[in-house]
């Protein structure tokens, strides 16, 4: 049976980021899915023209209600519409569950590592949040990427203290006041923690913009985690 | 007024360009990288091809054999299932025919193996008759290892997850045996024309 297109209603939107959104959508039908699976969002304009891009589920399943993370790309077709003109209350298609490999189930025990630069880290939330609901007691780590402090995505969620978590920001551009670690892209100093504290066996799984992943997989594999430990999804 | 995303306008493009568009797909100027792990760097000097036949029977290429075939430029479209669509991508490589020239086979279906160990499958005919090749250069320059260099696979008519990166050799098998991707689900053929994504489609 192919997957359908479902209608689904965009119920709420919060804003994450001067200009990230959060939407919360209502999906009549949704089958569930798993933490880091996404969907295909498909819009229609009057005369029936269509566009249709993937955007990561940011939280576990909850039965209709699905949240996206948007970050709008400048002169883009689709993210700016879907950050911030798709009415509340009006209706997009939606298809899905896809992607049953960059994916986190409650299953797992292994200590895990989540790599997110930007907008990178909506899979990963999920499965922060799947291992949250789960009381899971595996080790957790993330290590969040961003711009400045005004770029950080679920701030309070992840400032909250959580024993079962541990987070790390690293600023790229402009580090807050008091922060040891000067402004500045990933480096190999900056995993050295958190891979010592990985098993040889933990899974690290990264996602973000393709020269993201690229640096941030290529630095794993240098510090010696085995590439078949290291799970990548590359928003394009 | 129709709740079905209201306002939105979209990018409309020239017939000529959505003639060759398959469904659900956009066009893109970019060349994004898609992959499931991190990208293998692979010597050219350790490098190897290698077609193993049903009976178990390999014939194998280095770096410098592969180069000394006769090789090929073409200009294909190229179609990921992640929806974009690149035009008139420039390659050069061997066709697939020229390796699999003097193959003695009854198989029906390769099976692609990849350096990092990803796989994917096909059925034998979708790599012949001038339709599939190992390419090393792109637009007149070597490929680059996020784009699968040294070498990857082009097969341009089916979605690109087919179209394997770091590829090292393929094994011809009576039987088809679904891939990495066609096994967490994708669609085992992979038609884009008949937007053929995941299971089911
Ligand atoms: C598995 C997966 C999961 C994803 N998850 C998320 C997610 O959770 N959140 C998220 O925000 N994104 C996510 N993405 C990315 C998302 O799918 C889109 O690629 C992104 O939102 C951009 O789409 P767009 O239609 O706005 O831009 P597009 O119209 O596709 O444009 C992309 C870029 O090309 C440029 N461009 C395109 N056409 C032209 C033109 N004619 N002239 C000039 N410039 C042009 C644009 O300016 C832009 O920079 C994901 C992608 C994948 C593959």
């Amino acid at each position: 049976m192919p997957l359908p297109w479902r209608t689904a209603r965009l119920v709420g939107r919060a804003d994450e980021t001067a200009t990230a959104r959060t939407l919360v959508l209502d999906a009549p039908g949704w089958p569930g899915h798993l933490a880091g699976q996404h969907v295909d969002i498909r819009l229609t304009a009057d005369d029936g023209y269509q566009a249709a891009r993937s955007y990561s589920l940011g939280a576990p399943a909850d039965g209709t209600r699905l949240e996206l993370g948007v970050e709008p790309v400048t002169g883009g077709e689709v993210s700016p519409y879907l950050a911030d003109d798709l009415p509340v209350g009006a209706s997009v298609e939606v298809r899905g569950p896809l992607g049953n490999w960059f994916v986190w189930r409650p299953e797992q025990e292994e200590p895990v590592l989540l790599v997110a630069g930007g907008s990178g880290v909506v899979p990963l939330m999920a499965m922060v949040r799947a291992h949250r609901q789960a009381a899971s007691t595996s080790a957790f780590q993330l290590i969040h990427s961003v711009r400045g402090e005004a770029d950080l995505w679920y701030r309070e969620e992840l400032g909250r203290p959580d024993p079962a978590l541990d987070v790390r920001f690293l600023y790229t551009r402009k580090a807050p006041p008091g922060s040891t670690r000067p402004a500045g892209r990933l480096t190999a100093a900056d995993l050295e923690p958190a891979l010592k504290r990985l098993t040889p066996a933990g899974t690290v799984y990264v996602c973000g913009p393709t020269g993201f992943v690229e640096t941030a997989a290529d630095l794993l594999t240098s510090a010696g985690q085995d590439p078949a430990t290291i799970r990548t999804e590359r928003f394009g | 007024m129709s709740s079905l995303s209201p306002g939105f306008h979209g990018r409309r493009r020239s017939t000529s360009l959505t003639d060759r568009l398959p469904p659900g797909q956009y066009p893109t100027e970019s060349f994004p990288v898609l992959s499931a792990g991190p990208t293998p760097r692979v010597p050219t000097e350790t490098w190897t091809f290698t077609v193993t036949t049903e009976t178990g029977e390999e014939r194998s290429w280095t770096w410098d054999e592969m180069l000394a075939l006769p090789q090929e430029e073409s200009v294909h479209d190229i179609h990921c299932v992640t929806r974009w669509s690149k035009f008139d991508t420039r390659w050069r490589g061997v066709s697939l025919d020229t390796l699999l020239d003097d193959v003695e086979t009854t198989a029906e279906y390769a099976a692609v193996h990849s350096y990092g160990g990803y796989t994917t499958n096909m059925p034998l005919e979708d790599l012949l008759d001038g339709k599939a090749w190992l390419v090393h250069t792109y637009d007149g320059y070597p490929l680059s290892p996020e784009h699968g260099g040294p070498a990857r696979l082009l097969v341009p008519h089916l979605y690109l997850w087919k179209s394997a990166k770091w590829v090292r050799g393929l094994r011809l098998t009576p039987d088809d045996e679904p891939g990495f991707w066609e096994t967490a689900g994708y669609h085992n053929y992979g038609d884009p024309w008949r937007e053929q994504r995941h299971w089911g489609d």
